[in-house]
């Protein structure tokens, strides 16, 4: 029953995902402060050049163990002070110049497209002559954006396979991608920093969100104890009435 | 009979319990939007502490730099300056900076300072908010034989010394501010941020 | 204390109003669960606004600033991230609330003389409500926000002849642009909110001026006590329905807070993925949407087809459907009031009309298949149906014999 109503109210949003593309999930988890930490390594090094985060600043990620002098030491390339907000090094109008599109900005990015979907699509690169950066996207077709972290998990093409559609057309479709030149990382070291990068994207979309479960949880406490009482309460009140 | 009294006393008590919860999840939900009227993270940004670096600050010379929105003068105070600051007490308003509430008590000494050698001091008059004019020529003809250096405020007339005590008879009632300052080195002061006392 | 009133009543109708609308205001007893939503649609209404109120505070009108200032009030603000979900879920609430309330309205004939004008400013305030939503929607300025206030507008543009000034006008440019919104801030925090509170007390007004239906739908007033010439089956408001509504009010409370802190985006629902997209002029998304209370009209919308190479129909039909409603104390002609005592003809009626709104409504989520606008079509005539037909399957109707006094079914 409860599957039932589940698929019925998730059937709509369903229509949201761009593609009919299978998407992993993404394995999140915003407490552990270790993965986050070394997920904004990752997004400080590599997205930040081209990508903005622009509603973000860099001192709250003290939130994720960090101090402000760490902060500092690793993390500040872009900006002066701690307390500034993570603006992108590259202008936007040469960003669209080069790449056909502005970068868009990452700071609720997982918020906006999910975290399975930024999870494969990280993964999804590959070679692909006929694009003008040579990179195409199993999730994001003909997307603007080169393979940056290629250099760690290396190349990769696509092998196709036969397919037929409902109207009986016969079509090449993506089976699977094959790695022919290797990267720095191995599959699975790849996949496990996709996975900190995306778990420090869908912290940033949502900082509060630890703090938001925890009041609930006291909130929900204390209505409880509210209940009983104005349960009783009425009780005695209403014995008046016949 | 007595059955309505013990009722009573249920009712009354169950009302008294359930308006005190009532009251507690009134104020519980009045904190949050309380709180949201306090400086947010980006004003906290804003007027966070500024670095100076004053090795390139020529003796003499007074450097101004923005804290918090406001003017902050930091002056290279030379040993001749530093001579004349104890030589007129009885013409200031407050020489012994009583006012507390007007420097961090780490700078409550004759040269209202952590080092003698930098005056920081905040460059906004006492009286109404105008800011003075530097102005650390010896007795010029304008301010009279006895100025010792210091600073004049042009809208209503306040002076002020190199320690930036307020003179007697300035319309300004008080030294200007000194704000919370620390030294990072000897060259490199945090304005906005209280030296932690030894 | 006893002073202060005194010296205060000689004055105002502090006192008398106390007696005559809340502890000697005589509501019938046997009110049931349909009958909490009237006071939590008031608690929503002071939630929306003291959450609006300070979410003002930080909210930048303006094109280039607006969703940049909602990411700084869930960042930057202390508790502005709980300050935007109580707002936003409130919202969803609010029209939750008052379908229930609408709903309580259908079943127990509390539109029926001499209510039909609490029931038309009830209707007026739905009206009022939806605009609410529809201009505070826009301000977030997602790519949502953006697109749905486009296709709406562009509603307006259908009308003959007038259609384009009066866009327009609404618009205050040729796109939705800034222009649009900085007046829809203006009336959704001002405007809007004055006219919702003035029509709210008329509402009550128009309701304590003749008394509260009951889910019997009888009378109360009809038998009196001889010696205090009060309903023999009404109690005080106060205390008897202030603490019965302070349980409703836990219970809402529970189920709100759960939602704010643990599913304020509701899968999607309440707080759509798309809205965290800025507005983008250039690039319309692959689905547009109205918000979910929006829906079964979008529906009926989309059902119509173009005629004379206009969707005006469609317009029309839409508006049809919201505005109908004003008409049923006067299509109701059934001599009963509660469906109690109605016969089968009008619980199938009402039931095949919730069946259709609820259809309409999950249609309209969906992108427009060939199918599903057929659906769309076969409910959308439910739906007037129930309303047109109703003079006659409400006066040919079997009932029972309604009580003299109320029951506790």
């Amino acid at each position: 029953m409860k599957t039932i109503l589940f698929l019925l109210l998730a059937l709509p949003l369903s229509v949201f995902a761009s593609t009919e593309v299978r998407l992993d999930p993404a394995p999140i988890n915003v407490r552990d402060q270790e993965s986050l930490q070394r997920g904004a390594r990752v997004f400080v090094n590599y997205c930040l050049n081209c990508h903005s985060a622009n509603y973000m600043r860099y001192n709250r990620m003290r939130d994720i163990g960090l101090t402000e002098a760490q902060i500092k030491d690793n993390l500040l390339f872009a900006a002066d002070k701690p307390g500034d907000l993570m603006k992108v090094s590259m202008r936007p109008q040469e960003a669209k110049t080069w790449f056909g599109a502005t970068p868009p900005d990452l700071t609720v990015i997982t918020r906006a497209r999910g975290a399975d979907w930024v999870y494969t699509y990280l993964r999804g690169f590959y070679r692909d002559d006929s694009r003008p950066t040579g990179w195409n996207n199993t999730v994001f077709d003909k997307v603007g954006m080169p393979h940056v972290l290629h250099e760690l998990q290396g190349h990769r093409v696509p092998v196709y396979r036969s397919e037929a559609d409902h109207e009986g057309q016969w079509h090449q479709v993506i089976d699977h991608l094959e790695l022919v030149k290797p990267g720095k990382m191995t599959g699975a070291e790849y996949d496990a920093l996709v996975a900190d990068l995306v778990n420090y994207l869908t912290w940033m979309g949502e900082p509060a969100k630890a703090q938001r479960m925890n009041i609930g949880l006291g909130v929900l406490l204390f209505l409880g104890v509210f209940f009983v009482l104005a349960f009783y309460l009425k009780k005695n009140f209403w014995k008046d009435v016949h | 009979m007595s059955e309505m009294s013990v009722d009573g006393s249920k009712r009354r008590f169950l009302v008294a319990m359930s308006s005190a919860m009532g009251g507690v999840a009134v104020v519980g939900a009045a904190l949050p939007f309380v709180a949201s009227m306090m400086p947010s993270a980006r004003a906290l940004a804003a007027g966070a502490p500024v670095e100076v670096d004053v090795s390139r600050l020529e003796p003499g010379m007074l450097l101004t730099v923005e804290w918090r929105g406001k003017p902050v003068w930091i002056v290279h105070r030379t040993p001749e300056m530093l001579d004349l600051l104890g030589k007129h007490d009885d013409r200031l308003t407050d020489p012994g900076a009583e006012t507390t509430s007007q420097q961090p008590d780490y700078c409550k000494n004759p040269t209202r300072s952590i080092n003698p050698k930098y005056l920081v001091a905040v460059g906004i008059c006492t009286h109404l908010g105008c800011s003075p004019t530097f102005r650390k020529e010896v007795g010029p003809a304008d301010l009279g034989a006895d100025w010792p250096g210091g600073f004049f405020c042009p809208c209503h007339g306040s002076r002020f010394d190199l320690a930036a005590r307020v003179f007697a008879g300035s319309p300004a009632p008080s030294n200007l501010v000194i704000p919370p300052h620390k030294y990072l080195s000897d060259t490199k002061l945090l304005i906005g941020e209280d030296q932690k006392t030894a | 204390m006893e002073k202060v009133i005194n010296w205060l009543d000689a004055r105002f109708p502090l006192t008398a109003s106390f007696k005559a609308h809340l502890s000697e205001y005589y509501a019938p007893k046997n009110f049931n669960f349909w009958y909490y939503f009237g006071s939590l649609a008031l608690l929503v209404l002071v939630i929306q606004i003291v959450s609006g109120i300070f979410l003002a505070m930080h909210y930048k009108p303006d094109g280039d600033m607006a969703f940049a200032s909602v990411e700084y009030i869930m960042r930057d603000v202390p508790f502005g991230w709980l300050i935007r979900y109580m707002h936003s879920t409130g919202a969803s609430a609010f029209f939750i609330v008052v379908y229930l309330h609408m709903f309580r309205g259908l079943l127990y004939g509390s539109y029926r003389q001499p209510r039909e004008l609490i029931w038309i400013f009830g209707m007026l305030i739905y009206l009022m409500l939806m605009a609410e939503a529809f201009m505070g929607y826009l301000l977030p300025w997602g790519q949502m926000s953006f697109w749905g206030a486009q296709v709406i507008i562009n509603l307006f543009a259908a009308v003959p002849f007038i259609g384009n000034d009066l866009s327009e006008l609404i618009r205050g440019d040729f796109v939705v642009g800034d222009a649009t919104l900085n007046r829809f801030f203006a009336l959704h925090i001002v405007a809007l909110p004055l006219v919702l509170v003035g029509l709210i007390a008329a509402h009550v007004i128009a309701l304590h001026e003749v008394g509260s239906n009951n889910p019997d739908g009888i009378d109360i007033k009809k038998h009196k006590d001889p010696k205090t010439h009060l309903p023999l089956d009404g109690i005080p408001f106060h205390p008897y329905y202030t603490v019965k509504d302070i349980l409703g009010v836990v219970v809402f409370l529970i189920v709100f807070t759960t939602i704010v802190f643990f599913a304020p985006d509701m899968g999607g629902y309440f707080l759509e993925a798309n809205n965290f997209v800025p507005a983008d002029p250039l690039k319309t998304p692959a689905h547009i949407a109205p918000v979910w209370y929006f829906t079964p009209y979008y529906a009926v919308l989309r059902a119509v087809p173009p005629m004379f190479g206009s969707q005006f129909p469609g317009v029309v039909a839409m508006g049809v459907a919201v505005m109908i409603f004003f008409a049923l104390p006067w299509l109701d002609k059934s001599p009963v009031k509660s469906i109690r005592y109605r016969g089968p003809r009008y619980k199938i009626a009402l039931a095949l009309f919730v069946l259709a709104f609820l259809g309409l409504g999950w249609l309209g989520i969906l992108p427009a298949t060939t199918l599903y606008t057929w659906v769309a079509r076969v409910l959308s005539v439910i739906y007037f149906a129930f309303f047109l037909l109703m003079p006659w399957y409400t006066r040919h109707d079997s009932h029972k014999k309604e009580p003299q006094r109320v029951t506790d079914q």
